[in-house]
């Protein structure tokens, strides 16, 4: 019965993209929330040109993203030796990069909304730089969240790379998103509205989360 | 408070390695070799490479992955050595891709017809008539704004074998794909059709999809022509050439073709589709090209779908001439 239940197609395709697509979040959050960090607690010459290009960076078209990387996951392309095309592993890595803008810039204003004399008092209180950041990141820390549920809602309802990249095989890198695009063609509507369902469930309830989180914060 | 922080982090990374690790395991610990198949997409929306993947995969130590692209892209995936083999149906593309040294091991594996579709009204009155003549017809109909044309215009199997057809009926179609009643839908069959239906319009389909379309109560399209040797449509699989992109599964591709045009194959392919819409959607074709079963379908098969005689030519034979005996 449980066993059935783990084979269901339906329930496979679900866990693998919560998986991918969670592993792509956090994946992005390991470059991303330094990234922002650092930008926002600093200021430089260029700051404003950098938030500005993560902004531009935030309306990235997935498909536009999806041929990118298949060009260069393609064994002919420049990464063709890694072997990514088609596999869940270059869906995690495209989707991780789509989501870097969403991380980095929301950190960045989660940050630059903390008072800067948090930082000052903990430096006359004898911290160290990265001391400081973390004093700035545990005052910013529901921006930051909000930040990483926001990129974990882009990651799974996005089409493009998970297509492009993924090729939607069955069993392998099939996700909720590519599954309902070619079912639907296939004529298969009711197996994609269920599907859809759960894709949308999933995407509600998160937003939902953000939405009492932020009424916390605030 | 901040050894909280320490401690978020340090979990936060060690969660997204975990993750990392896990996909790495999961996707590249299998003991089962991948094969990389880029299809036509009207053998996987018929959902017979479904059933084709549960037998063989029950037999052989061998993931089969297929990619539904439409033979376009699936010959350029192959080309770049994204896949390993291809399955396809565009006679013309396949020689040029052979030529091109990319491919190697050609087999046909079945045939069936392209039907020319449309709504029940026929308001350009084909019904029964030959290919060309129903499509000189509809463009008349058309140009008077009283009927519509969708193409695939997705440079598949059936979109190439469209703009044959034109050619045949004496159009010229970059002029006619300009024309206000010419629809393009830069779509896969089911989709093809799934529009056409909606607006009313003929389209070119592949038998097997239609009447799976049409059986299912997608679409309410009718066949209107469904014969003549211009609408023959023939299935090839062709294994990429692993001596130009060495990293291809090339004996798994072997070993999938073999299966194909195997008697339990040909078995699966011939009586796909039987029970549930009373007919089969393909026919399997190795038999009849061996034996000559059936000359004139023989001889049709030959004439659109043979290069210089021969199903492969031998030079693209690649040391498996048994596959052609």
């Amino acid at each position: 019965m449980v066993w059935e239940f783990l084979q269901n197609p339906i329930f496979q395709i679900t866990i693998r993209s919560l998986h991918i697509s969670g592993t792509a979040t956090l994946l992005s959050a390991l470059w991303s929330l330094p990234l922002g960090i650092l930008i926002g607690m600093k200021s430089f010459s260029g700051k404003q040109f950098a938030k500005g290009i993560f902004n531009a960076l935030l309306g990235m078209p997935t498909v536009a993203l999806g041929l990118i990387l298949y060009l260069l996951f393609s064994r002919t392309g420049a990464l063709g030796f890694l072997h990514l095309f088609p596999s869940p592993q270059a869906i995690i890595i495209g989707q991780a990069i789509l989501v870097t803008p969403i991380i980095v810039s929301l950190t960045i204003s989660a940050v630059e909304s903390v008072d800067p004399e948090i930082v000052d008092l903990a430096k006359t209180l004898g911290a160290s730089e990265l001391e400081a950041s973390l004093a700035v990141l545990r005052e910013s820390i529901g921006g930051v969240v909000l930040a990483i549920i926001a990129s974990f809602n882009r990651a799974i309802a996005e089409l493009g790379v998970a297509l492009a990249v993924g090729g939607n095989i069955r069993g392998f890198t099939q996700v909720l998103t590519t599954t309902i695009a070619l079912e639907v063609n296939r004529g298969k509507i009711e197996y994609s509205i269920q599907l859809m369902i759960i894709l949308l469930a999933i995407v509600f309830a998160i937003t939902i989360l953000t939405n009492l989180l932020q009424r916390r914060i605030k | 408070m901040q050894r909280n922080i320490v401690i978020w982090i340090t979990a936060l990374i060690l969660v997204a390695v975990v993750s990392v690790a896990g996909t790495v395991y999961y996707v590249g610990g299998g003991p089962k070799k991948k094969l990389v198949v880029s299809t036509t997409t009207s053998l996987y929306d018929t959902e017979l490479l479904d059933t084709i993947e549960d037998q063989f995969e029950a037999k052989y130590s061998i993931d089969l992955y297929f990619i539904s692209v439409g033979t376009g892209l699936a010959i350029k995936h192959a080309e770049r050595g994204d896949a390993d083999m291809i399955l396809v149906h565009a006679p013309s593309k396949e020689l040029s891709f052979l030529e091109g040294g990319y491919g190697v091991c050609r087999k046909i594996i079945a045939y069936n017809f392209f039907a020319i579709v449309g709504p029940e009204a026929d308001p350009a009155n084909i019904k029964d008539l030959s290919p060309t003549q129903a499509l000189s017809n509809i463009v008349e109909t058309g140009r008077n704004e009283d009927a519509k044309w969708v193409s695939r215009g997705d440079d598949s199997g059936t979109h190439t074998k469209e703009k044959g057809l034109w050619t045949t009926a004496g159009f010229n179609w970059t002029t006619l794909r300009n024309e206000e009643w010419y629809v393009e839908a830069g779509a896969g069959m089911g989709k093809t059709l799934q529009v056409s239906d909606n607006l009313d319009a003929y389209t070119l389909a592949d038998m097997g999809t239609y009447l799976k379309y049409y059986k299912d109560g997608i679409i309410s399209l009718e066949a209107l022509v469904t014969e003549g040797e211009e609408l023959l449509n023939v299935y090839s699989a062709i294994a990429g050439n692993q001596t130009r992109h060495s990293g291809i599964n090339f004996d798994g591709a072997i070993t999938f073709i073999k299966f194909l045009t195997s008697e339990e194959g040909q078995e699966i392919i011939a009586n796909f589709g039987k029970d549930m819409y009373g007919q089969s959607l393909f026919y399997p074709a190795v038999d009849l090209l061996k034996h000559n079963t059936v000359p004139t379908m023989v001889q049709w098969i030959k004439n659109y779908a043979f290069f210089n005689g021969y199903e492969c030519p031998p030079e693209y034979q690649d040391d498996h001439p048994e596959l052609y005996t």
